[in-house]
């Protein structure tokens, strides 16, 4: 069985039996925004959404990691974590997906991370096909991120009176084992599928005024661009660009000491870019000064650097960080400025 | 050897714990400078490359990345010479021997000595810059007879910030060491030269392709002396040079530490220039 169905009146029942095999999380209203939560009563879930406040990432890339526990005296350290817990993502959009891939890359990259590996490895991926455009800040069709491309273990799409599953891993397959109100797909259901697939082309439209690879050399040939200039002035460095964009992942260690003053423990916790003691050396030397510099950086880490050394574009193209910039700097207008005015020098 | 293979068990399985180090030797070099001789668990030796750097911890006051000053010649320990200018380093200064640190690494890209073998060498260090080259210059005279002719050229501000003078003067004694120093501003008991390092570079006589350029010292710095060291002709790929920068991992994760696309913690901190000057606008070091 490589595809299946499941009836929508179902869905409850189906996620109650989830619950019951792992820690679940999904998509919760908040006020007028989404959020991933663990979920207590699986009716309060949500498969209408905008992108939540934050990724997934913070379940498999903690806000405060614990990285081990510590002994000043004796001079001793021993593991934070004895069991990391199996945990199921319910409702996970194609750029989140996308996120968690590059995510994968990164911390699979020698010197591997064995944190996030381990609480990748308990990861089931449940995902959701947007059909529709969550809003007008999203560039997933440019990034190419509209559609399912792997990273996941189960993928669901609304066919109306029914979700089309496709089984993507074992793992998946596991979780609708022995589930007898979850069918094969017929022809029908497939035919379905398709003629979704086609309308959806109608829908969604590349975001960029040029494809992908126009705009990577529009970020090789425009490191001095005044677009960084203008983004620089408008930019107010609270770093929420970075906090809810999936693919950011830089930190900062810190340690805690308890009340004995002897036992403590080391964590990494989120860091920002956009803060400007970034790239501060102790010395004094800041090798990163001036906001329009690190925003600069931001948008290379997203189309330029990670393209160079994993082949792959680290934005997603949920629109987070253009949702969420109190200054209203929008990456897909920063993008085609950068366009635009290559164009405009040839 | 084995002692790397035990050292990268270790990095495999928490590439975020630290090792046990002792402080076998604690002594101030100058007002601001200290100097730690370090023993690690089981006497490992750290098997590094001269020029590569370890996270040093004190817990309770998180990491810091520090160059190691001795060669891996020198087995059983390693040191090194630490600045006080912050939190993290004013707690250091406060340990002595006998105390514990933690230990990670070693880390990064060190000095291409196995390339350098047969070349004549001049070496250029300003201000804290002779603290990595130390494990260099200590690394050369170990294996004298692999290299050409060596110049040292020292430069700092004044001659209290002079570090390693009894070391620097066993070295002066050395055939096949020419050494050289300047001070920006002379106090009564200095006899030696007076005025930027970059003064001392032209009367400096190379071959400039079989010599190797060596450079650490203040972005400043960089941006001069490697202008002068082009004008003698040496080749970029033979100038080195050692970038200082912020790192909270060492592992090429954190972010910190990333010049443009480069993680200098891993690809680094040790470059050439024909590295460094692809550089767009983020490396202060490059040639003025």
């Amino acid at each position: 069985m490589k595809y299946a169905t499941i009836k929508k009146e179902d869905l409850n029942r189906w996620l109650d039996h989830l619950k019951n095999k792992a820690r679940l999380y999904a998509p919760k209203k908040k006020e007028n925004l989404f959020i991933f939560r663990p979920v207590k009563d699986v009716t309060e879930i949500t498969l209408k959404y905008i992108p939540t406040i934050l990724p997934p990432k913070k379940y498999y890339f903690p806000q405060k990691e614990k990285l081990f526990k510590f002994n000043i005296r004796p001079f001793k350290t021993a593991k934070a974590i004895k069991e990391f817990e199996e945990y199921i993502l319910f409702g996970v959009h194609t750029c989140d997906i996308a996120g968690i891939q590059c995510m994968d890359v990164v911390f699979r990259d020698s010197p591997e991370d064995p944190n996030y590996l381990n609480r990748k490895d308990k990861m089931t991926i449940i995902g959701i096909e947007c059909l529709e455009y969550c809003d007008k800040f999203a560039n997933c069709t440019s990034m190419g991120n509209h559609v399912p491309r792997g990273g996941y273990d189960l993928m669901m799409v609304d066919l109306g009176e029914k979700f089309n599953l496709h089984i993507n891993s074992e793992r998946g397959e596991k979780l609708i084992h022995g589930v007898d109100y979850i069918k094969e797909a017929d022809e029908e259901d497939m035919f379905n599928l398709e003629q979704v697939r086609e309308a959806k082309k109608k829908v969604f439209k590349e975001e960029f005024n040029a494809s992908l690879p126009k705009v990577y050399e529009a970020f090789d040939k425009r490191f001095d661009s005044d677009v960084w200039k203008d983004v620089g002035r408008r930019c107010v460095a609270c770093g929420n660009c970075t906090t809810v964009c999936p693919t950011c992942y830089c930190f900062d260690v810190l340690d805690e000491i308890g009340l004995s003053f002897n036992e403590g423990m080391r964590y990494r916790i989120w860091n920002s870019c956009q803060m400007d003691d970034f790239a501060k050396v102790a010395g004094g030397e800041d090798f990163r000064k001036g906001r329009d510099g690190r925003q600069r950086h931001r948008y290379y880490r997203k189309f330029k650097y990670p393209v160079d050394k994993f082949n792959r574009y680290f934005c997603t193209g949920c629109g987070r960080c253009t949702r969420t910039c109190m200054a209203e700097i929008k990456l897909v207008e920063t993008v085609n400025a950068l366009l635009a005015e290559r164009e405009g020098q040839v | 050897m084995i002692d790397r293979e035990i050292l990268l068990e270790k990095m495999k399985t928490s590439p975020y714990k630290p090792m046990r180090g002792r402080i076998m030797e604690a002594k101030m070099l100058s007002d601001k400078e200290k100097f730690f001789r370090i023993e690690l668990e089981g006497k490992i030796n750290l098997g590094h490359e001269p020029g590569q750097f370890v996270m040093v911890s004190i817990f309770g006051y998180t990491e810091a990345p520090i160059s190691i000053c001795s060669s891996p010649t020198d087995k059983g320990y390693f040191d090194l010479t630490v600045r006080n200018v912050g939190v993290f380093t004013d707690k250091l200064h406060k340990l002595g021997k006998g105390d514990i640190v933690g230990v990670r690494g070693p880390f990064g890209k060190g000095f291409p000595v196995d390339r350098m073998f047969g070349y004549d060498l001049v070496i250029v260090a300003g201000g804290l810059g002779i603290v990595p080259l130390r494990s260099l210059i200590r690394y050369i005279t170990y294996h004298k007879n692999d290299f050409g002719h060596v110049q040292i050229l020292i430069g700092c501000k004044t001659p209290k910030e002079f570090l390693f003078q009894e070391e620097t003067k066993v070295w002066m004694k050395r055939a096949e060491i020419r050494l050289n120093c300047t001070v920006d501003k002379a106090d009564p008991d200095w006899t030696g030269n007076v005025g930027l390092i970059t003064t001392l570079i032209p009367g400096v006589d190379i071959f400039p392709a079989r010599t190797y350029g060596v450079v650490v010292g203040p972005p400043i710095m960089y941006r001069f002396v490697i202008r002068e060291l082009l004008k003698k002709n040496i080749p970029e790929h033979q100038i080195i040079v050692s970038l200082e920068r912020r790192m909270r991992c060492g592992l090429g994760k954190c972010g910190h530490c990333q010049v443009e696309g480069v993680y200098v913690c891993q690809s680094g901190p040790v470059f050439d220039y024909s590295q460094l000057k692809n550089f767009k606008g983020e490396c202060h070091e490059k040639a003025a």
